[in-house]
């Protein structure tokens, strides 16, 4: 890495942060309870779009963990998401109006929040179809996380997305609002992921899984990206770069060792398929405000075989269980957290 | 009254408080001293806590600093004034705030009361310890530390570093042989006295302020010279993980903290209440066990830090990739490759699979799919017979098969018609066991019955795979168990040959047995078929040496030509 790309990283990462505050004067406050936020709290940052739906069971998930304190930018709902999360008494929001795409999939306004509010604290920046699995999870608090991580000296945790899907058509399963979605959903690959490292920002690069199964099998390289850096002890001048898969200072993203040991890593079990991902499916590519003009979910509609959704089941599928399996499976690892 | 206690706290003084007021209930004074840093309003919350307790005491505050002498200090300042204040004291034991007492303090009274003139102390010579992190055993007392390692990290290295350049060494005391251990200790009044009134005190610690992490050193190596009996062990449970820093205990360790019969243990996570509830406040059940046995938490830490540092051989994942041939075993566990073999006998993956245990796939990177074994379209852990997939990330796909699979021996089929970017891979991994027949790609060519100038063409390629192949598998950084033999040297002697190829594979009934072999392709009109190539200028030189008479070779068997080794 020689001087000047560290420079131009420098730099870029100076753009992310000025964009990030260009972008956020389109942000309008709902409701900002920032000030009942305590110094050692740990917070939750999302972006949200009509996830009536889902945000119940995402708001349990995290204040069992131990989040005290969500930090919602809302873009432009209109299923009553905002109202619902003004209600919230641990909930901060945000509204905007403005492209989810223009602003870099949302990265602009979550980067902005984080540098104004998540400033010394332990940062969880999720999708709210993304939950957060640690080793320990069932026993210990979020806290025991990231009091360990500090004393070690690690300032990011690194996980994989994991893509959950039930067994048969993703159509054929309907979603109670507040139910746990991986009653049903809860099915994965367990070995089929590609990792390759990026050598400007030092980061892996995950693909597989289901998707690069079923939708990407001609053309792997358009297959989404599973790695995701999702809390951060946030400092002031940080940024994600692109989604949550990689940060800048680049040694944010250094989440895995490269003399054969393992770090202490988690997943990220992705409750996408469900019974509503066909109406999203068809929203998203109608808005074209997703990635690569929405490219993965139009490939997604184009695979749809019957009119109830894509069958990602196989013989090999795994049922999840809980944490313990993963690690066995290699998916995730205690590294030396014991 | 026999125990007490000096307790060095310097956060979460809720838990601390709780702690020291377990002990002085339980008749054991305490001598706190509460770090410097702490703000004052939180001291003097924590006094309050502690006030009605008579035998509680507190130190004046030091500012203390990890790995520096301010501890040593505050240790000694305590000690002295709980000697001074408690004399009937027998045993002085050291402890920190997230301590915790794992059995009834009665037994350790006991226990103590047992052994009235030992010392409980960790106190092993430099040369006989693994566990400090950064090399820095012996020249933890031979140079100079006067920059904070956490604070001034590159002054505390490069000052080191120019120690070393320039032999700089310091002269030890005399006296005073340099002993390390767990700075958590339990001494004799008689020991500790001794210690703290010596007459060359003056010299010891001006030594000690300069020393390296001098609270794992100076009450350790002091103690050799008075102690009467020291039993070189820590009653504290403390385990350190491989950056020298103390694992932490949370709730689910209950039960292991439990059989560990230890007296005390560190570190608590201040939020595991179900431990400070369970040691704390409930009734112990009386242990009939006396000694300390942390043999299950050792493992389980050791465990960890293995994990931590050399990682499951031939897993790649988000939090472990390797670079290269840093992987420890590139692939999980041993597989067989066979290459050539299924040119030359007919339905070879079939009849291996039946003789042997092992999941026999065929050729897992033809150009058309990944023929897994039994013609599955996926394989465990959900990997797609897509090709595009497949050569996307050929050392991903290969890895998983055999991470997925690794409690079932794999075996696939290779052949210079595959696609050949693996290559690499296999040959550098030591897991592999490959088994080569050269040239047998031109019995396929031979059967196939295509025009000759397209054949010609195809040979020419295969044959330049092959030879690359083999120089990959004969290179300098080849791991893999190769054995490569010719066509004509593997057809000279062709049942044993493939019995010595399929011998390691393992078979329901111990090692296989050959009682059946796969049938030979027909070779009539092989010989002519090579001199045609030949004549079109196209040598099959892989192939070897083919007698021009078919029939020939069956028969000549000279004794001299054995099929070669390579490795």
């Amino acid at each position: 890495m020689t001087a000047l790309s560290r420079y131009r990283l420098r730099l870029q990462r100076k753009r992310f942060l000025l964009r990030a505050w260009r972008k956020s004067r389109a942000l309008k406050p709902v409701e900002n309870r920032t000030g009942h936020i305590r110094p050692r709290d740990i917070l939750c940052f999302a972006t949200i779009r009509n996830e009536m739906a889902r945000l119940p069971y995402f708001l349990e998930y995290y204040r069992d963990r131990g989040i005290q304190h969500f930090l919602f930018v809302d873009n432009d709902s209109d299923d009553g998401t905002r109202a619902y999360l003004a209600a919230q008494k641990d909930c901060s929001v945000w509204t905007c109006a403005e492209s989810y795409k223009r602003a870099r999939f949302g990265m602009d306004w979550l980067n902005h929040l984080l540098g104004k509010y998540g400033h010394g604290h332990w940062c969880l920046t999720v999708d709210c179809d993304e939950f957060l699995v640690y080793p320990f999870v069932d026993t210990r608090p979020i806290n025991a996380l990231t009091d360990w991580l500090e004393a070690s000296s690690i300032k990011s945790f690194g996980t994989m997305l994991l893509d959950m899907y039930p067994k048969g058509p993703v159509g054929a399963f309907s979603y109670a609002p507040g139910c746990d979605p991986f009653e049903k959903s809860c099915w994965f690959d367990s070995g089929n992921y590609m990792i390759q490292k990026n050598p400007s920002f030092g980061n892996l690069w995950i693909q597989g899984g289901p998707r690069a199964r079923v939708f990407f099998a001609d053309d792997p390289k358009s297959a989404p990206a599973l790695n995701k850096i999702p809390l951060v002890r946030w400092q002031r001048g940080y940024a994600y770069a692109s989604s949550t898969h990689m940060l800048l200072p680049r040694g944010l993203n250094l989440v895995y060792d490269e003399w054969g040991g393992e770090k202490t890593s988690g997943i990220l079990l992705h409750a996408k398929f469900t019974d509503t991902f066909q109406n999203k499916a068809q929203e998203e590519v109608q808005r074209r405000e997703h990635f690569a003009n929405s490219k993965e979910y139009r490939a997604y509609l184009a695979a749809l075989d019957t009119d109830q959704g894509p069958n990602f089941w196989m013989q090999f599928s795994e049922k999840f269980i809980n944490w313990r399996q993963l690690e066995i499976l290699g998916l995730m690892s205690k590294g030396n957290w014991a | 009254m026999s125990l007490g206690f000096v307790m060095l706290c310097h956060s979460n003084l809720d838990r601390a408080a709780q702690v020291a007021r377990h002990w002085a209930e339980h008749d054991c004074p305490l001598v706190i001293h509460v770090d410097a840093k702490v703000p004052a309003t939180e001291f003097a919350g924590f006094q309050q806590a502690l006030s009605d307790l008579k035998n509680v005491q507190f130190t004046p505050r030091l500012r203390c600093e990890w790995g520096t002498w301010s501890l040593v200090q505050a240790t000694k300042i305590a000690a002295k004034q709980l000697l001074k204040n408690f004399p009937k004291l027998g045993h002085v034991y050291l402890t920190s705030g997230s301590c915790l007492t794992l059995r009834p303090v009665s037994e350790l009274q006991t226990y103590l009361r047992a052994h009235p003139q030992t010392d409980f102390i960790e106190s092993v010579t430099t040369q006989d310890v693994q566990w400090t992190v950064g090399g820095l055993n012996e020249e933890r007392f031979i140079y100079r530390f006067p920059f904070s390692w956490k604070r001034n990290r590159k002054l505390f290295d490069r000052y080191v570093a120019l120690q070393r350049f320039f032999g700089l060494r310091r002269k030890i005391p005399k006296g005073l042989t340099p002993h390390l251990g767990s700075q958590w200790w339990c001494l004799t009044r008689q020991t500790l006295t001794a210690i703290l009134t010596d007459p060359d005190a003056e010299v010891f610690d001006r030594y000690f302020k300069r020393v390296w992490i001098p609270d794992e050193s100076y009450f350790q190596s002091l103690a050799r010279r008075y102690a009467i009996h020291i039993e070189s062990r820590s009653l504290t449970l403390s385990k350190f993980d491989f950056q020298g820093k103390p694992h932490v205990f949370y709730d689910d360790h209950l039960r292991l903290l439990r059989r560990s019969d230890c007296f005390l243990a560190r570190k608590i996570w201040h939020k595991a209440d179900l431990l400070y509830q369970t040691f704390l406040y409930q009734e112990q059940i009386e242990s009939f066990k006396t000694e300390p046995a942390p043999g299950k938490i050792d493992r389980v830490f050791a465990k960890a830090v293995e994990r931590r540092t050399r990682g499951r051989p031939g897993l790649y994942m988000h939090s472990r990739f390797p670079n290269w041939d840093w992987e420890n075993g590139k692939t999980a566990v041993e597989y067989s490759v066979f290459h050539g073999f299924s040119e030359l006998f007919e339905d070879f993956d079939h009849w291996l699979a039946r003789r042997s245990n092992a999941q026999v796939h065929g050729h897992l990177f033809a150009p058309e799919r990944a023929e897994f074994a039994g013609g599955d379209p996926i394989a465990k852990g959900g990997l797609s017979e897509s090709a595009t997939l497949r050569d996307y990330n050929p050392e991903a796909f290969l890895a998983a098969l055999i991470w997925n699979a690794r409690s079932e021996r794999q075996v696939f089929q290779f052949s210079a018609r595959d696609r050949q970017k693996i290559t690499p891979f296999i040959a550098s991994d030591s897991n592999a066991r490959i088994h080569v027949i050269t040239g047998a790609w031109a019995l396929s060519l031979f059967k196939s019955n295509r025009n000759f100038d397209e054949i010609r063409n195809e040979a020419a390629v295969l044959q330049r795979n092959e030879v690359e192949f083999i120089s990959e598998l004969r290179a300098l950084y080849a791991r893999a168990q190769v054995k490569i033999w010719s066509l004509t040297e593997f057809l000279e002697y062709p049942i044993e040959n493939l019995a010595e190829a399929v011998a390691h594979l393992p078979s329901a009934t111990g090692p296989m047995h050959l009682e059946t072999v796969p049938r030979m392709v027909q070779f009539k009109g092989f010989a002519k078929f090579l001199q045609n190539l030949k004549n079109q200028g196209m040598r099959a030189h892989v192939v070897g040496d083919f007698p021009s008479d078919d029939m020939e070779l069956m028969s000549i068997k000279p004794a001299s030509v054995r099929p070669y080794v390579v490795r």
